[in-house]
């Protein structure tokens, strides 16, 4: 591992290590460029993953305090756990499932798709997808995504089975075991899926792709990457010329440290990035770092969300195989005779029993809960995910009632679903019950969303500094040094799980920030 | 009578990997304790054989036994489960003891919810009806005594080996290998996808 010097300021300084930041950091160190990677969570490895729910919550998640408020269920069930990611290296890459689509055409132009719509602040996209087409090929490569550059699917367990029946029996036909950054076959290093059935507490196997075993290794390779865990970011600081300058952070002994940056990019994930901006605002910047539009913590999306779980008379096991295997497409696209604009997917999905008893109905009890615990063997579990509609009212704000251990105000998350998600969630509700249905269940269970996995849009990009924080390569219009690297810079969620997108956007940006360092630009 | 505890002392966590619960309690111990609940687990049960006898003990540290026995029958009352022996319930009275002894305030409002029971049941909660117990319940819904306990419940019941035995659930699978030998895709009461949609597994 090289290490560089606390005063050396022309290395590219990476807040975060996961999917943006851990991609990036690779990118940048295989053109040379050297980085250090500043990562606020602990090491951790295959082998030191835990094949138990709530022990690999504890050892990965990202449990500082948060706080929450807004009409959404969440408030209320999880009101100190908005989110569910990760405070580790390869940050939320280890918890993710594996699930990697490519954006629709529309989703890119939402504004002009749906027009004006009441209380949503819709935006196109400053980028269309022919121009993000040859990224998502290389993000795919990188990742081994199945049905993708000649990867065969994985097999389907027997949660897919479920699914395939019912969506089938339906008319539903984009129905099988999706495009999986999970091996199915040896590649890249990496084993095939042994079907642990553990996708969401790190992949002991290493099948699935996480940037903490594939690209941070082939970046601490190059002699580049000066990677520092447990190393917590408090303020990006600047010079007079209005140029990110270096970042404080304390270190694993809780010492603070500075360190110089020629570059600053932030990859916090959609809560801490457009919170760090906002924690170092200055004499100069007194809204907070690239903030001139306002829009630093606004728009914040978690995707439409919602589960379905359905009992049969005869056993599934559900848990046995990767958690989410398989897919069904055909709601994903637009069509406004459903009652709302926008489109979701539906994807399997299982807990485990100490999960399912924290998640299935948050709050409940009783004997119709006991009967679906007891029922765990044959339950089979879908989640539903969907395009959700920006709002500028739902935004992570600083939360000066509350301070973290370095004594600086905690986000607070905000959030009241639009009518249009809940007009989409009721359909998807709806039709996760047919599916099931028709497999022959003899019940169904609409479970509210989990905390969320898939948080975006706080620091969006756009064409126009007036009412966005980055361009479309995700460097901020105010501060040319300084950039988004995560799921932040989302302009809107799409209706995909969103980890492809950002991957393929951080190596389009490691690109931009090359060719912008060779030509003296930054 | 061989009696266990129902966990190892101290060890807030349940175990990894199949280990049983054990620790024979001595009768020194028994006494140090304000509280202790007793029960069985019937013979033949799938979840005797997580035990080294069927017979347990909980000794209490901030809790009488009265107390004990009815947040026990309070844990059972929120989620009943025929299939659960009284040693799973016990698992929740054993954290809301030591929740209690860590914190006086909390172990105030058990002891008063306790009390709120015995009242709202018309007397001793843990002797009454069903139909009295869940009326009692439902009584207290929204008040923190309530709060607290069934969110204990919620870790203390099902996040352990006994009820994962009792639900079928196998816990970890990285020791066996997973499931890609061992039933990942044995569902036969449905048609098998095609293998467009579900193409076969690569064993190497």
């Amino acid at each position: 591992m090289a290490k560089f010097g606390f005063d050396d300021d022309s290395v590219v300084v990476i807040i975060g290590s996961g999917a943006g930041g851990g991609t990036l950091a690779n990118e940048l160190c295989q053109k040379g460029i050297k980085v250090v990677v500043l990562e606020a969570g602990a090491m951790q490895s295959n082998a030191s993953f835990i094949n138990d729910e709530w022990k690999s919550f504890a050892q990965l998640a990202w449990l500082d305090a948060r706080t929450t408020s807004g009409s959404f269920r969440l408030a209320k069930d999880f009101p100190g756990l908005p989110a569910w990611i990760c405070k580790t290296v390869g940050g939320t890459t280890t918890h993710w499932a594996g699930a990697s689509l490519r954006f629709q055409e529309r989703e890119f132009k939402v504004r002009t798709q749906y027009g004006h719509i009441e209380g949503a602040n819709l935006m196109d996209w400053p980028l269309e997808l022919r121009e993000l087409e040859p990224w998502y090929a290389k993000a795919e490569d990188k990742m081994g995504v199945t049905r993708t550059h000649g990867i065969p699917g994985l097999p389907g367990n027997n949660n897919f089975k479920v699914m395939y029946a019912g969506a089938s029996k339906l008319g539903y036909k984009d129905v099988h075991t999706g495009n999986m950054a999970i091996n199915s076959q040896p590649r890249d290093g990496r084993g095939h899926c042994l079907q642990l059935g553990f996708c969401f507490q790190g992949c002991k196997s290493g099948a699935k792709w996480s940037t903490l075993y594939t690209e941070l290794p082939k970046a601490e390779a190059t002699g580049k990457l000066d990677l520092r865990p447990e190393s917590h970011v408090t303020r990006i600081e600047h010079n007079a010329a209005g140029k990110v300058s270096g970042v404080v952070y304390f270190d694993k002994d809780g010492k603070e440290q500075r360190q110089k940056a020629r570059i600053v990019c932030v990859a916090g994930n959609s809560i801490e990035t457009p919170r760090l901006l906002l924690l170092s605002a200055s004499a100069m910047f007194k809204d907070g770092l690239a903030n001139s539009s306002g829009q630093v913590g606004r728009n914040y999306m978690r995707h439409m969300t919602g589960s379905v779980y359905a009992a049969f008379k005869d056993p599934v096991h559900m848990y046995r195989g990767t958690t989410m295997a398989g897919i069904v497409r055909d709601e994903a696209g637009l069509d406004t005779r459903r009652g709302f604009v926008g489109g979701y997917e539906l994807e399997t999905l299982s807990l485990g029993v100490p999960f399912m008893a924290a998640f299935l109905d948050p709050g409940g009890w009783g004997p119709d809960f006991a009967w679906w615990m007891e029922h765990y063997t044959q339950l089979a579990g879908m989640w539903i995910v969907g395009e959700d509609m920006p709002r500028e009212t739902n935004r992570i704000t600083l939360n000066p009632k509350v301070k973290d251990k370095y004594g600086n105000p905690v986000p607070n998350v905000h959030f009241d679903d639009h009518p249009n998600d809940i007009a989409m969630r009721d359909h998807a509700y709806t039709q996760g019950e047919r599916i099931y249905q028709a497999a022959g269940a003899i019940r169904t269970f609409r479970t509210p969303p989990y905390p969320s996995t898939h948080n975006l849009g706080t620091c969006r990009m756009g064409a126009s500094a007036a009412d966005s924080v980055c361009n479309a390569f995700g460097q901020t219009h105010d501060i040319p040094n300084l950039f988004i690297s995560d799921g932040s810079q989302f302009t809107t969620g799409g209706a995909e799980n969103p980890t492809l997108t950002i991957v393929a956007l951080a190596i389009r940006q490691a690109d931009h920030i090359a060719s912008q360092m060779s030509r003296k630009a930054i | 009578m061989q009696t266990i505890r129902i966990t190892a002392e101290g060890a807030s966590e349940p175990s990894v990997g199949g280990a049983r619960p054990e620790l024979p309690l001595t009768r020194r111990q028994f006494l140090k304790g304000s509280g202790v609940l007793f029960g069985t687990i019937a013979i033949g049960s799938p979840l005797a054989m997580l035990a080294p006898s069927p017979a347990w003990a909980l000794e209490l540290k901030a809790l009488d036994s009265r107390s004990g026995e009815t947040l026990l029958k309070f844990g059972r009352t929120l989620y009943p489960h025929e299939t659960l022996p009284d040693a799973v319930y016990a698992l929740l009275v054993k954290d809301l003891d030591a929740m209690a002894g860590a914190d006086p305030k909390l172990a105030e409002q058990l002891r008063q919810g306790v009390l709120e029971l015995d009242q709202a049941a018309g007397g001793a909660f843990s002797k009454a009806s069903a139909a009295k117990q869940m009326a009692a319940v439902r009584a207290l819904e929204g008040t923190p005594f309530f709060a607290t306990v069934r969110g204990k419940c919620v870790t203390s019941l099902y996040d352990n080996e006994m009820t994962w035995v009792a639900f079928g659930y196998p816990g970890e699978s990285w020791s066996k290998g997973g499931y890609i030998a061992r039933g990942f895709q044995d569902l036969k009461w449905l048609p098998a996808p095609p293998e467009s949609a579900s193409p076969p597994p690569y064993m190497g």
